[in-house]
């Protein structure tokens, strides 16, 4: 797995590639945390996920659930086919914000 | 009379960086049965997700052992039996949670019964700790011109 972030009016962006299995989930786990605890609005883009498991997805759960505790917005976009498929096993598509893009959410944020 | 015939064993130490190599075994093999891509990312997830459980608990943090996945196939049907060498866990504790009471972790096993046909631990032999099997009844890839792939 690899990622990236930067900042998108007022969110902070994290970007993960590749396949987030329980290898990396703890970098993204920490990642994600990070930014939340540092009071930042997250978005975790998931476009280019070609494999993630459930030690991924509790990283997400884990995400959402602080910064709900933070009043904070913790969302996905662009999520994968592949990520897609296991988010609805787990009827996570139900729980989680989930945009196209994060161009589809800062319009949002403009209407 | 059915019967399931072995196509390849693998041994590995059960440590997450050797999930990748599972995972493309897997992958390998149900390629080379003729596998449709979701009958394949089926079984890929619960492998994985099967030998994630023997890592984090019957191995356990701080603890190392061996895995040994078997795939097995009898026509449309292929099996997984996975085998590790731990204590006996209480295979009771080990099962789907209600997926309302959100929170990290313990979603492996609800992944697994959700795509796979059958899974459950059977009986270890001698020597063995715990041997967890699934079976998946998978659909054959498409040729380019819509007929199954010949078998």
């Amino acid at each position: 797995m690899k990622y990236s972030e930067r900042d998108e009016g007022p969110f902070r962006v994290i970007a993960l590639t590749g396949e987030v299995d329980m290898c990396d989930s703890p970098q993204a786990r920490k990642q994600i945390l990070k930014a939340l605890n540092a009071r930042n609005h997250v978005l975790v883009d998931l476009s280019d996920v070609e494999y993630i498991d459930s030690s991924g997805i509790a990283s997400l759960v884990e995400g959402y659930q602080l910064a709900r505790k933070h009043n904070l917005e913790f969302g996905l976009v662009g999520v994968s086919e592949a990520a897609m498929r296991v988010l609805q096993l787990a009827r996570l598509d139900q729980v989680f914000p989930i945009h196209g893009s994060v161009g589809e959410r800062l319009q949002q944020q403009g209407d | 009379m059915s019967e399931f015939k072995r196509l390849v064993e693998l041994r590995l130490d059960a440590t997450p960086q050797r999930l990748r190599l599972l995972r493309a075994v897997v992958h390998a093999a149900m390629d080379s049965l003729g596998a449709d891509a979701e009958s394949t990312n089926c079984t890929v997830l619960a492998v994985t997700e099967a030998c994630m459980n023997i890592i984090q608990h019957a191995y356990g943090p701080g603890r190392t052992g061996e895995i040994v996945v078997e795939i097995l196939n009898n026509h449309h049907e292929v099996k997984f039996r996975v085998t590790d060498f731990a204590a006996p866990v209480d295979t009771a504790a080990v099962r789907s949670r209600d997926l309302d009471d959100l929170r990290p972790g313990g979603l492996g096993v609800h992944l697994i019964h959700q795509v796979m046909d059958e899974a459950g631990f059977v009986p270890a032999p001698a020597g063995a700790g715990n041997v967890f099997e699934m079976t998946k009844r998978w659909t054959p890839a498409a040729n380019e011109d819509g007929r199954d792939e010949v078998q």
